[in-house]
Formats: C-alpha cells, sequence, structure tokens
C-alpha cells in the first residue's frame, strides 16, 4: 500500500492505496466522486475524463500514485452551488446529452480544448473532441455547445 | 479492468531511477506517462512485479538547445512537443508528428521518450525522429551513451535499450529552414497510423538540397525511406519529380497486414502519402 | 389554487430543455454501477477463450483459495437455479429449432467469450485476480464461422440439431393474397437484377457497459440493471430461474444507451440474480469494455440475395429477397424475429405488384445477434434502396426520377402494400423536394460531371435514400399472427397529489431518450398542468408495474398514447367531481387550460382545486371513489410509417480509397413533433450510427472464432472528428392512426443514413465500372474496388462473411508486452 494525498474538487484527502489502483476507481469507490465513470479499458472512449492540475486526463489512465500531490477537478466540482459552470449550462441548453454517460468527460474535455483554444472553428472543436466517444448525440450538438461557449453566446 | 498487484516506486532522480531497474524484482516495466503502459496492464497483457515510475524526475522534462542541435527530454509530454518554440524552429517534424498522436488528453500525459522506448510500429514519433537522424541519449550503469536512431529500434517493441537503462534524452540536429510534414493516414482520427510519412526537406533555389523521409508502420520498426530521398535530391521541385522520387517508397518494405489494410495496400499508401507529405514539406 | 400560470400556448411542440439533464451535467447520476449496498459483494466471469469446445473440467480449488474470495461457481453448481435455457420469446416457426442457452456453460461452450463459471470476493479487484486461478479443460471441436457454409451443414454447431438451420420462414405476396407470383414477373421481366449484399456484424456499443446489482435481502429481491426492459426481464427472470414474479423487483436506473444491445435476458443478469440469492448477500458484476463487445449480442450480419424485376422504364414488377441471418451460437430474447422485422419493408415506400421473401436462420460459433437500432429494417431499407440505384442505371435515368416512378403518391394513402401493410399517410413528393433543395441537388450533380470529366482525382458522389420504416412496435394481435411472445401496448399511470402536482408512470423505459420532458409537454397540455409540476417515473417495477419497455421506436407513438389515455381518464373521473363541487351539470362543462368551466358562467375550477378536494374527501358525490389517479394500457391499432429522404454528397479520394462526407442533408417525416429538440436529437445520433455501418464499424473474427475487433482500437466507433455536420429538416405529415399524429424517430437516422452513404461511394466510382463496394466502405475496399474495375476486371466478386484480414491492428501490443525496460508510454 502507498499513501497519497491529493486535492478533488478543493478538499483534500489522504489515503493508502494499492499502486495498481487507477485514479477513476480511486475517485469512484474510495472517494464516492461517481460522477466520473469508466467506459472502456484502452483508454478510448474518454468518458472518465477529469482535470489533473487543469489539464485533461483520462484518469484510466493515471494510476491513483501518479495523481499524488496533485490537484484533480471532476465534473462534480464544476458547478458553485445552484450556478452550472458554463459548459454544463451549454450542454444542457444545446440537448447536448442524450443518456448523459459520456457527459461528464466530453464537458470536462470541452473545457480543457477551450482553455487551450479559446476561439476554434468547429473542426478545431471536433477534431478537439476525439478522444470522447458519443454513441446517442452524433455530436453535432455537443459541438454546437462548445462553440456557443467560445462564443460567449451561452445565456 | 484493474492492473494485477506490482510493487511502486517513483525516484526523482535518475541515478535512483537506475538503482531501482537493479533491484531483483521479476519483471520490471518503467513508466513515464503510462499511456501505453496502463492500458496493456489493465488487460492484463503484462504484469510486471515491478513498476519504476520515472515521471517525477524533473530533469528529464523540456527543451534546450545546445550547439548545433536541440536536447529534447525524454518526459517532455507529446502536448509539449507539439508546442514549444525551439521544437517549432529547428525541428518542426516533430511538432507534426506529435499532435497527431492519439488524443488530446493522451498527449498531456504521453511522453516524447516513452513512445520511443515502446517502439511502437504504428506509433507517430519513432519515424520522425529516425528521419531527422536523432541521437538516443541512453543512461544506463556503465554511465552514458549515445545511439543514432537507425540503431535504436530493433524490433517490434524492441530497442537497444537494456534492462538497466532508461532512455533520458533525444538530441535532434537543427533542421533550421527545412519545411517538414507529417502525413499520417487513419480511418478514424483518434486511430493508430495505418501508414504515415514524416518528411524534411531542406530547399535552395527551387531545388531539393536534402530530404528525409521516415515512414511509419511499414514494418517492425519505423523505415527510412532512402531511396525516395536519393531521387528526390538535386531535383527541381515539381509533383512529377515528388511522384517519381515518392514511388520508390515501399522499396524494401515488408509492411503488416491487419483488418485496416493488407501489405500490399499498405505498399501502395506509402507512396502515395510520401509523395503528399512531400508537396507539403516543400509548401506546394 | 390557480395552476395554469407562465404557462406557454401549448407543451406539445416547444423546444423544451430536458428536464432529465440536470443530474446528468452535474455527475449526481444513477448507473448500476455506482450502487453500493453493505456487504456487498462482486462477481468477476471467467470466459471460455474457445469458440466451440466440450468442457472436460473446470478446477476452482487455487482460485477458492485466492484473497477475498467467497465462492467460486461453475456452470454445473448453478445448473439446478439458473435454469435450463435463457428464454427466446419469438419463435418463429412451429418447429424453429433452438438449443438451449444456460446462463453458464455447463457441458460445452459455443463462442469465445461464454460463461464458464463466476468467481464471488469481496471486491471487484480480488475477483478479477481469481479468475485467472480457474483453470478449465477444454476439448477444442470443429468451429462454424462462415454464414453461406454454415448455411450449406458443412459443419454443424450442434450435433444434436443435426443441421445449422434454425428455421425458415417465407412471405409470399402470392400466397398470402397481397400481391402476385414473383416468379412470374421475374420470368417475363424487361429488366432482372441480380444482386448480393452483405449486412455486416454491427456492436451496439452503447457508452454505458451492462451492470447489474442484486439485493436478496427482503422478501422481494431486488435487481438494479442497465437494461431497456426492466418489465419483461422481470417477467423472463422469474419464469427462467423458476422465482415467483412477486418476489422479483426489477429496477432499471439511470442507463447509458441501449439501442437494442440492451433489450435482452443476459446471462450475467441471471448469474447475479442466482449468486446473490445463493449467498443472502447483495452482489454486484459490471462488465469491462472488452466483455462487452466480445460476450453481450452483437447486430445485423445477413446475407441478402436479391432478384428485381423492372420494366425497361423502370417500373418495379418484382422483388425477391433470399436471407441467410446469422443467429450466432443461440437464440436470444427475439433473435430469430429481427429478420423477420425487416420482411415488411424491402417494398419500402414503392408499388411493387409481386414479392417473395425468405429467411433462413443459420448458428454459427460467434456470440448471439439481436436487437440493434432498426433490427430488420436498416438491412432491408439497405437492400432496396442500393437496388434502386442499380435499376436506375440500368434503365439510364437519374436515381431520383426512378424512385419517383416507383413511390407511393400522395394522394394514393392509405395505401396497402404488396406485404398487406396499410400505410396510413405519407408525402415522399414534398420530403423530397425540400431535401433537394437545402442539398443542392442539381449543382452537385453538375460538379460531379465535371469532376468525372477532369479524372480529378477525388471524386464526388451523391447517395439518395428515400426510406420509410415500420414504428411503434405492435399492435398485439399483429405480435400474435408472427408468433411473437408478448403483446404490444403499453401502460401508464397518472396520479393528482393534493398539492396539484402530477406524478405520471410510465411504462416505457428511457435510457436517453428524454421521456421525462416529452411525456411532461404531453401531459402538461392534456390537464392544463405546468410543465415543472410534472414527474416522469419510470423503470421501477415498484412503481411502474406494468409495462413493455422502450425499443423500436415505440415509446412516443404507444407509450405516449397510453399517457394520453390515462390523462384523459383523469379528466373524465374529475368531471363528475367539478360538476358536484361547482353545482352543475356534468354536461354543461368544458375543460381547458386546466379547469372545468361552466358552460356561459364564469364558474370555474382548476384540476389542482379538485385533487385537493379529493384528498380532503369531505365533499364528494356519492358513490363516487375519492381518487382522480387513472391508468391506461393502450394498445395500438397500427404501426405507424416515418419516412424521409436522405441525401450524402461523398467525396471519394481515388488514391487511397478514402471517404469523406462532404454533406449530409435529411428530410424526415415523423409526423407532429412533441420536441423538437429531442427529435433532431435522435436524428443526429441514429445518422452517426447509420453512417458508421457504412464506413467504419464491423465485427471481425479471426479463423477461430476470436473476435478480433474486441476493443475500442479495432471496433471503430466513430469520434465528433469523423462524422460530418448533418443539415436536418421536416416535412409533418401527422399519422392518423394515433390521436397524437405522432410516428416515431428513434431509428430514422440509423435505416436511412447506411444506403445514402454506400450509394454516394458506389456514385463516386461508378465510372470505373465499380457497382458495388461491401460494408464498411474502408479505404481498401474501396481502392481495390476502384483498381479491379479499372482494369477491367468485371467478374463478379464473392460478398465475404469472412474476413482475409482478420488480425487485430495491435497484436503485437496485445501480445506480451515484450518492451526492453522502458515502457514509457506513448498512445492509448
Amino acid at each position: 500500500m502507498t499513501r497519497i494525498s491529493m486535492s478533488v474538487d478543493g478538499a483534500n484527502y489522504t489515503d493508502e492505496v494499492e499502486p495498481r489502483t487507477l485514479l477513476v476507481h480511486y475517485l469512484r469507490e474510495r472517494l464516492g466522486k461517481i460522477g466520473t465513470v469508466v467506459g472502456c479499458d484502452t483508454s478510448n472512449c474518454g468518458a472518465c475524463t477529469v482535470h489533473l492540475d487543469g489539464t485533461s486526463v483520462k484518469s484510466c489512465t493515471v494510476l491513483a500514485v501518479q495523481a499524488d500531490g496533485h490537484d484533480v477537478t471532476t465534473i462534480e466540482g464544476l458547478a458553485q452551488g445552484e450556478q452550472l459552470h458554463p459548459m454544463q449550462q451549454a450542454f444542457h441548453d444545446n440537448h447536448a446529452l442524450q443518456c448523459g454517460y459520456c457527459t461528464p468527460g466530453m464537458i470536462m474535455q470541452s473545457i480543457d480544448l477551450l482553455q487551450h483554444n479559446p476561439h476554434p472553428t468547429e473542426e478545431e472543436v471536433r477534431e478537439g473532441l476525439e478522444g470522447n466517444l458519443c454513441r446517442c448525440t452524433g455530436y453535432q450538438n455537443i459541438v454546437k455547445a462548445v462553440l456557443s461557449v467560445a462564443e460567449g453566446a451561452t445565456s | 479492468m484493474i492492473p494485477a498487484a506490482f510493487d511502486y516506486v517513483a525516484p526523482t532522480s535518475v541515478s535512483d531511477a537506475l538503482a531501482a531497474l537493479r533491484s531483483d524484482s521479476d519483471e520490471i516495466k518503467v513508466m513515464a506517462g503510462g499511456q501505453s503502459l496502463i492500458p496493456v496492464l489493465r488487460l492484463r497483457l503484462a504484469a510486471p512485479t515491478l513498476v519504476v515510475d520515472i515521471g517525477q524526475i524533473t530533469d528529464l522534462h523540456g527543451v534546450r538547445e545546445d550547439g548545433d542541435a536541440i536536447v529534447i527530454g525524454a518526459l517532455t509530454s507529446h502536448h509539449d512537443v507539439a508546442h514549444d518554440p525551439v521544437i517549432e524552429q529547428y525541428a518542426a517534424l516533430l511538432a507534426r508528428a506529435a499532435e497527431t498522436v492519439a488524443d488530446p488528453q493522451v498527449r498531456h500525459r504521453g511522453t516524447f521518450g516513452g513512445a520511443l522506448a515502446h517502439a511502437d510500429p504504428a506509433g507517430d514519433m519513432p519515424a520522425a525522429v529516425l528521419a531527422l537522424d536523432a541521437q538516443m541519449e541512453i543512461e544506463g550503469p556503465e554511465g552514458r551513451r549515445s545511439v543514432p536512431a537507425a540503431e535504436f529500434f530493433t524490433g517490434l517493441f524492441t530497442t537497444v535499450l537494456g534492462d538497466d537503462e532508461l532512455l533520458t534524452g533525444i538530441r535532434v540536429p537543427k533542421h533550421d529552414g527545412w519545411g517538414s510534414h507529417y502525413e499520417k493516414f487513419t480511418r478514424v482520427a483518434q486511430q493508430w497510423s495505418i501508414v504515415a510519412v514524416a518528411a524534411a526537406v531542406k530547399m535552395a533555389d527551387g531545388r531539393v538540397m536534402e530530404a528525409k523521409v521516415g515512414l511509419t508502420n511499414m514494418g517492425a520498426t519505423p523505415i527510412r525511406a532512402t531511396s525516395v530521398e536519393q531521387a528526390l535530391v538535386g531535383q527541381s521541385v515539381s509533383e512529377d519529380a515528388v511522384r517519381s522520387a515518392a514511388a520508390h517508397a515501399a522499396d524494401g518494405t515488408s509492411p503488416p497486414t491487419d483488418t485496416n489494410a493488407d501489405a500490399d495496400f499498405r505498399r501502395h499508401l506509402s507512396t502515395v502519402l510520401t509523395r503528399r507529405a512531400l508537396m507539403a514539406a516543400v509548401g506546394s | 389554487m390557480t395552476v395554469t400560470e407562465d404557462r406557454p400556448t401549448t407543451e406539445v411542440g416547444a423546444p423544451r430543455r430536458r428536464k432529465e439533464d440536470r443530474r446528468l451535467i452535474t455527475g449526481r447520476t444513477r448507473w448500476t454501477d455506482n450502487i453500493t449496498l453493505p456487504g456487498m459483494l462482486h462477481l468477476a466471469m471467467v470466459r471460455s477463450p474457445s469458440a466451440h469446445a466440450t468442457i472436460r473440467s473446470v478446477d476452482t480449488s487455487a482460485a477458492k483459495q485466492s484473497p477475498g474470495v467467497v465462492a467460486v461457481f461453475t456452470g454445473a453448481d448453478l445448473a439446478d437455479e439458473q435454469g435450463a435455457s435463457l428464454p427466446c420469446a419469438w419463435p418463429i416457426t412451429p418447429d424453429q429449432k433452438a438449443p438451449p442457452h444456460p446462463a453458464m456453460a455447463v457441458t460445452s461452450v459455443n463462442f469465445a467469450g461464454e460463461i464458464v463459471a463466476c468467481v464471488v470476493a469481496r471486491s471487484a479487484v480480488e475477483a478479477k485476480d481469481a479468475v485467472e486461478l480457474v483453470d478449465v479443460e477444454y476439448d477444442d471441436l470443429d468451429v462454424v464461422l462462415d454464414l453461406a457454409k454454415a448455411a450449406a451443414d458443412e459443419q454443424v454447431v450442434y450435433p444434436d440439431l443435426g443441421t445449422n438451420v434454425s428455421a425458415t420462414w417465407v412471405f409470399d405476396s402470392a400466397e398470402e393474397g397481397t400481391g402476385t407470383d414473383v416468379d412470374a414477373a421475374i420470368g417475363g421481366a424487361e429488366i432482372v437484377i441480380e444482386r448480393t449484399y452483405r449486412q455486416q456484424r454491427l456492436i451496439p456499443a452503447f457508452m454505458e457497459p451492462r451492470s447489474v446489482v442484486v439485493d436478496p435481502t427482503g422478501e422481494q429481491t431486488t435487481l438494479w440493471s442497465a437494461t431497456q426492459i426492466p418489465h419483461i426481464l422481470r417477467l423472463m427472470l422469474a419464469l427462467t430461474c423458476g422465482i415467483s414474479e412477486s418476489k422479483l423487483r426489477v429496477v432499471a436506473p439511470d442507463v447509458g444507451g441501449g439501442f437494442g444491445g440492451k433489450l435482452q435476458v443476459t446471462p450475467e443478469e441471471v448469474i447475479t440474480l442466482v449468486v446473490g440469492r445463493r449467498l443472502g448477500k447483495p452482489c454486484k458484476y459490471t462488465e469491462t469494455r472488452s466483455e462487452s463487445l466480445m460476450a453481450a449480442h452483437h447486430g445485423r450480419d445477413q446475407l441478402q440475395r436479391l432478384t428485381l424485376s423492372a420494366t425497361k422504364n423502370g417500373t418495379v414488377t418484382g422483388l425477391k429477397v433470399d436471407l441467410l441471418a446469422d443467429m450466432g451460437a443461440y437464440l436470444g430474447l427475439v433473435t430469430p424475429g429481427v429478420p423477420i422485422l425487416g420482411a415488411f419493408m424491402y417494398n419500402s415506400i414503392y408499388k411493387f405488384p409481386a414479392y417473395r421473401f425468405t429467411c433462413t436462420n443459420v448458428f454459427t460459433n460467434k456470440v448471439w445477434t439481436d436487437a440493434y437500432r432498426g433490427a430488420g429494417r436498416p438491412e432491408a431499407t439497405y437492400a432496396i434502396e442500393r437496388l434502386m440505384d442499380e435499376l436506375a442505371v440500368e434503365v439510364g435515368v437519374d436515381p431520383m426520377e426512378i424512385r419517383e416512378r416507383n413511390w407511393i403518391k400522395h394522394e394514393e394513402f392509405p395505401f396497402t402494400t404488396v406485404c398487406g401493410l396499410e400505410y396510413d399517410s405519407g408525402n415522399y413528393e414534398a420530403a423530397t423536394a425540400k431535401a433537394k433543395e437545402l442539398f443542392g441537388y442539381d449543382d452537385l450533380r453538375v460538379e460531379q460531371q465535371r469532376r468525372r470529366t477532369a479524372n480529378d482525382p477525388v471524386q464526388l458522389g451523391i447517395g439518395i435514400s428515400t426510406f420509410t420504416e415500420m414504428c411503434g412496435l405492435a399492435p398485439s394481435r399483429v405480435l400474435g399472427s408472427l408468433s411473437y411472445g408478448a403483446g404490444g401496448w403499453e401502460h401508464a399511470s397518472v396520479r393528482m397529489l393534493p398539492s396539484g402536482k402530477v406524478e405520471v408512470v410510465t411504462g416505457s423505459s428511457p435510457h436517453g431518450q428524454g421521456h421525462e420532458t416529452a411525456w411532461s409537454q404531453i401531459v402538461a397540455d392534456r390537464l392544463g398542468v405546468p410543465f415543472d409540476d410534472i414527474e416522469v417515473l419510470h423503470g421501477d417495477t415498484a412503481v411502474s408495474h406494468k409495462g413493455m419497455d422502450s425499443y423500436g421506436s415505440r415509446s412516443l407513438t404507444v407509450g405516449g398514447m397510453a399517457v394520453v389515455a390515462a390523462s384523459d381518464k383523469v379528466i373524465e373521473k374529475a368531471r363528475v367531481i367539478a360538476a358536484h363541487l361547482l353545482e352543475a351539470s356534468a354536461d354543461d362543462l368544458e375543460f381547458g387550460d386546466g379547469k372545468f368551466s361552466v358552460r356561459g358562467t364564469d364558474a370555474s375550477m382548476g384540476i389542482g382545486e379538485i385533487a385537493l378536494a379529493v384528498f380532503a374527501a369531505h365533499n364528494l358525490p356519492d358513490g363516487v371513489e375519492p381518487s382522480l389517479d387513472s391508468d391506461a394500457t393502450y394498445d395500438p391499432t397500427n404501426f405507424s410509417f416515418p419516412h424521409g429522404t436522405h441525401l450524402c454528397a461523398a467525396e471519394v479520394d481515388t488514391e487511397t480509397g478514402e471517404v469523406s462526407i462532404r454533406s449530409y442533408v435529411c428530410v424526415d417525416d415523423i409526423g407532429k413533433v412533441i420536441n423538437p429538440l429531442i427529435v433532431e436529437g435522435q436524428v443526429h445520433g441514429g445518422l452517426a450510427q447509420g453512417i458508421a455501418q457504412a464506413l467504419w464499424e464491423e465485427a471481425v473474427y479471426d479463423e477461430s472464432g476470436t473476435l478480433v475487433t474486441g476493443s475500442f482500437v479495432d471496433y471503430l466507433v466513430p469520434s465528433a472528428a469523423d462524422v460530418p455536420a448533418f443539415t436536418t429538416d421536416r416535412t409533418e405529415t401527422p399519422a392518423t392512426s394515433n390521436v397524437l399524429g405522432v410516428k416515431g424517430v428513434g431509428e430514422a437516422g440509423t435505416i436511412a443514413s447506411t444506403p445514402a452513404v454506400v450509394n454516394a461511394v458506389v456514385d463516386a466510382v461508378r465510372h470505373f465500372g465499380v457497382n458495388d463496394i461491401q460494408m464498411p466502405c474502408s479505404p481498401l475496399r474501396v481502392w481495390t474496388a476502384i483498381q479491379r474495375a479499372s482494369a477491367g476486371d468485371s467478374t463478379p466478386r464473392d460478398v465475404s462473411t469472412t474476413d482475409d484480414n482478420a488480425i487485430p491492428s495491435h497484436n503485437a501490443q496485445l501480445g506480451d508486452g515484450d518492451t526492453e525496460g522502458d515502457t514509457e508510454g506513448g498512445q492509448a
């Protein structure tokens, strides 16, 4: 067992974990951060995307021990009370989700995308989301939601 | 899936890491970004007894100039390789290749050195370093050694790295003023290269002074398309000249067959992609 | 109490943002895998690596000693409790052959991935660790994989059955009296076109892996599952395992997509239920993606031999369909019926006089097939829409022209087809005109010609798909005539709460479709209560005791109609009480905007006020029960028939065979729309899946029966970077078979888009001499087709049901991890 400490959604945690524990399993099973989900086992689907020190990563492809001493933000850490993050609001406004399973990862990656490129073209949005799979929406409204935040058009 | 249990150390210096590699654990794996290793562990296709996480060795991050070369720390992420101004100026081909690796999340965690040491025949970085005549800087119990990229890759997922050695940096000759392009062929965006071509061209007075072409996934290791390079040098740039040079791209290769392409199709693709990579590299 | 403030004139038709979004975008979700119960144990499955073998022995002793392991069970251990076979609810013929399908294999395995044992441990990781310690000895048998060879019984999967043919089902329009004899039509025809098309095997690939949690404590055993069908599952689990149905409660909490893939009674559900009850402890099983791709049911997988006859001016005179359908190793819940759902759709929107459909269902050593989005109808639509393009070439007219010459004209509705279905409404001309205009059809044809003339390395193709489908499964009597094991009705309840709020209970079971929102819109208009005052409850048999669940684009056309009927019953119950309270005759009351008004006076009473009065029950008419609550079960009188015109412009790079979609326009007619946002979303998602069949997705097995496309590395689900932007629009010809005028939209995009794309790809390279490319139209296949045709090779190529290149793209990576020293990690 290895002792790790990290900040998750603004709270500090210290735990003993097996080194093989994936960050996503630590988040879900130890911290109860079940908003972040697992969709595959080959790092393709992106459903588990969180921010590690402000940058998007696939939490199924990070060991919990690798996040020791770092800062993690999950889908559950975005809203300020009742106030949704603009990207969450945009997903709602643009009907950018159906079953919602890919949505946490999709929102986390979309936020990262705009951090690197605040004014992307549609093509850049699509390419920036290439590591996140959605089976319901055909992506059209997801792309629209991200562009709406980039344009500051979300009410 | 969850990996099988393993012991874990996270040394903060190269010497500590080398010491860890000399421990008597049965099977040791070095982990940098973990973006290839962790999926393999999750599928339990590998079950090391010890994982040496070198991610915390801060010395191995970053890019610096060193005379007529640049040195890229092995732990520099794909994202950083794609966006570093020094690399953009002196080895832009690496940036072009790095920006096509996997997806943004993986590029944030995955490392340049890790991708090279992993030596995946479908990986994008090996062909690019091969094309640019990079030197692989290796540290081991006997000290440091430097191996040309052309000698580094020895087979499928295998390199000259010994079990007790680490790839610490990549020294790339400055390619100032070269045009470059990485032409990658996939069926879906996130896919590994079916075939890809890394091309860099030095021009003067409308003629090709030097050309460097590396091929991805045309064999067990990255391959230098030397006959293409030779056919191009001294030529004035035209679509026809590039086309006839690129026709040699598959010479001497034995590419794999899989669900995405058979060997013949890969040979054909390599000629088309080489032409396109070269045309893009010369700015046409 | 006023309940009609701040309400738009009508909710129906408004682009309401979804109620269900908030919890999903903030991570406050209830996926089955999120559920943790006190003392819960975890299951991991031991799966067969062999596609066909007898089980010689299973040694669980080492696994039982592994840390944290509570128990290890084999098929023999569970044989009594798991029942003889998982259910198949659709025996399509009286003599249909079906092998028993035990949840856990007892004596033999028949596909790679079949469960042979399970480990139960205190944690999921301990269970996984012990799986590797279960030692199973197999005696391998010959593997039957090729569909055509299997149909010829070269080798048989089940020697006891003596054949691989499960059933042969025929529809003949002459015999049924719905049309004339097809052989006569073909015999004397001016044009006869024969083609063989391959519907490749697909994987539903819902994003949420399947998960099941069983709590055997308490009087009712509760089972949570990532399922589309909690009600059907409850009944089938009870029947399969011999448990009283009343002792079972099934809950489908948040469910992350289904697409037919979660329309199943799965081995994993049965095993978790049986093990949980045996041990008396809550148990959870969650599959990995690898397990899901390998062992959750697949879809499609048919070989279509088609003969179409026509006059020389292109009027179709007959169509003969001879289908081979790959069942895989077993018959799942509706496996045999999936091709039958397509049988009535091959004539599509056209007026054929003669038609015969023959389907032969065949066993192979692959995971079983079953419903996948569209289920039978995409296959039928693909075949006829591809054939109409071929006919256009034969006749020498534009493919749109050939369709116009054959389709049912809008003034001809209602129209009884050669299959005997009555299409109630439609307007193919209107949808097509709109689509062509949005697409710029004529300009694109000009550009196409220009590129052909210039021998442009990038050629342009235009693909058409004018489709219809049968939705709203289904009139129970029709299902009975097809030997389906259940009815096609749906149930709903409306509960008026004393505070004026409303609970709507639906037997539909949404998993992304937005029923909470759409049903609220329907009820808001019906009862005149605010949208936000309505709560829609579903997916829990303790709450929604009765239902037929969600699949086959049935939820709105059947389930929505049940909601309408239940709402109307509330109004009628309230009317009697309102008359009493308003001291008026019930006949003098008008109901509108949520209140009863006495005609000719200003006296009125809101439905919420009546609900409160009913709750108090102080002053009700004699003999009237103190309740406004109502139940309704709605059985549709007909299918519904959405239609549309889909147009695809595809560019084909003739040097690499790469296809890219330049534009995609569709105009769908799904009748009345409850929520246009939801409708568009359904169309978008359907398009992506249909396009993916055309270009990317295929489940490939190697010669030993191992699934080669066993991860998302090789099973190519497209990302945002791969699919194009869509232009979607609608025409609106209301259904006449239901009062909402709705037709269903869940499968339209998937059904229509596949032939549109392939028609475009073939059209782009037709001038080289290409007349077909097998799906998915990969660069290799497109390039090879061009090479062969350009070389003058016009011999028909056998349609392949096996893949010569069945090697995973990362076989080496997935080998022994043979990395010298420094696996530092690069890509996914």
